[in-house]
C-alpha cells in the first residue's frame, strides 16, 4: 500500500484546519474589538 | 500608565504575537521539510510513520492545553479571578482543536498501519471520550447563566474532564489494543533523525499552541467585555425606567 496518499491528506488537513481556525480567531477578535471601547481592550 | 486611545489596536494582535506567528510559520516549514524529505521512512511502517511528526506533537499540545485548563479552573475556584477563568476557557478550546487534529491524524495513520480508520481500542475509546468531555465543557460554558455561576460551573466540569487525561495516557499500558505504546518514554526506541524531527515538531506545535492561546484569550476577554457592557446597559435602562434620569452605563465590574 502506498502510504504517501495518507501522509499527504494528513498534513494538508492539519495545516488547513489550523489556518481556518487562525482566520476565525483573528476575524472574531477584530469584530469584538470594534464593540469594546479602547480603555477596556486591555487584558493583561 | 494608560496608553493613548489612538494606539490601542482594534484587534487581538501585538508585536509579540506577530513575531511568534512568523517564527512558528518558519518552524512549520522546517518541520515539513524534515518530516517529508530529510527523514527517511520507518523500517517497519514505511512512509506512513511520517504522520508521527504531526500526530504526537498535536497530542502533546493538546495535553498542555488541558493541563492549563485545569490549572486555570483551580486558580479560578481559589482566587475567583476572571483572568484565570479566561485562561481556562481559552486553553480548553484550543486544546479541543488539537484533540480533533490528533484524532484525525490518528485515524489517517491507522488505515495504512492497522487496515482500518477506527477501532474501539482502549486508547481510541478513552481519547474520543476526552474529546466529548471537553466539548461538553464548552457546551456548559455557553449555557445561559450569571457570569460567576458560569465560571464556577465550568471550572468544576473542567476538573472532572481532566480525570480522563491520565487514563488516556495509561490506556496503552492498562489494556492490550492496536495502539502502540507511548512514543516518548524511557523505554521508547525512536532515535537519530526521527527523534530530532519529532522534537522539532513538538516545539513548533507548542509555539503554535501558544499563538492560538494568546489570541483566543484576548477574544474570550473581549467576549466578556461585550457581555458586561450589555449587562450595564440593561441595568442603566431599568434605572431609567424607575425614574433615574441618567442612562449612562456605569463601568462594568470585573472580578479581579
Amino acid at each position: 500500500v502506498n502510504a504517501w496518499g495518507y501522509v499527504t491528506v494528513g498534513y494538508v488537513l492539519v495545516f488547513a484546519a489550523l489556518f481556518a481556525y487562525a482566520v476565525h480567531i483573528l476575524v472574531r477578535g477584530r469584530s469584538l474589538s470594534k464593540q469594546v471601547p479602547p480603555e477596556r481592550r486591555r487584558w493583561m | 500608565l494608560i496608553e493613548p486611545e489612538a494606539t490601542v489596536p482594534a484587534h487581538t494582535g501585538s508585536r509579540a504575537t506577530r513575531l511568534l506567528g512568523l517564527v512558528t510559520l518558519a518552524g512549520a516549514a522546517i518541520v515539513l521539510v524534515l518530516a517529508l524529505v530529510v527523514t527517511g521512512p520507518d523500517a517497519v511502517q514505511g512512509d506512513a510513520a511520517r504522520l508521527i511528526y504531526l500526530h504526537v506533537p498535536v497530542a502533546i499540545a493538546m495535553n498542555v492545553g488541558f493541563g492549563l485548563c485545569t490549572l486555570g479552573s483551580l486558580m479560578y475556584l481559589w482566587k475567583k479571578s476572571r483572568w484565570w477563568d479566561t485562561v481556562a476557557v481559552s486553553a480548553a478550546e484550543v486544546g479541543l482543536v488539537y484533540t480533533g487534529l490528533t484524532l484525525i491524524t490518528g485515524m489517517i495513520w491507522g488505515r495504512p498501519t492497522w487496515g482500518v480508520y477506527w477501532t474501539w481500542d482502549a486508547r481510541l475509546t478513552t481519547f474520543s471520550l476526552l474529546f466529548l468531555l471537553y466539548l461538553g465543557y464548552l457546551v456548559v460554558r455557553h449555557l445561559p447563566a450569571d457570569m460567576d455561576v458560569r465560571n464556577r460551573r465550568s471550572a468544576y466540569v473542567a476538573l472532572l474532564a481532566f480525570i480522563d487525561v491520565p487514563i488516556v495516557y495509561l490506556s496503552v499500558s492498562w489494556w492490550r489494543g492496536l495502539h502502540q505504546s507511548a512514543t516518548l518514554s524511557l523505554s521508547s526506541t525512536i532515535s537519530g533523525m526521527m527523534l530530532f524531527t519529532l522534537v522539532v515538531g513538538i516545539v513548533v506545535a507548542l509555539m503554535s499552541f501558544l499563538w492560538f492561546l494568546v489570541h483566543r484569550f484576548r477574544v474570550a476577554w473581549l467576549e466578556d467585555e461585550v457581555e458586561l457592557a450589555g449587562l450595564d446597559l440593561a441595568i442603566a435602562e431599568r434605572r431609567a425606567e424607575a425614574g433615574i434620569v441618567d442612562v449612562t452605563p456605569a463601568p462594568a465590574e470585573a472580578t479581579s
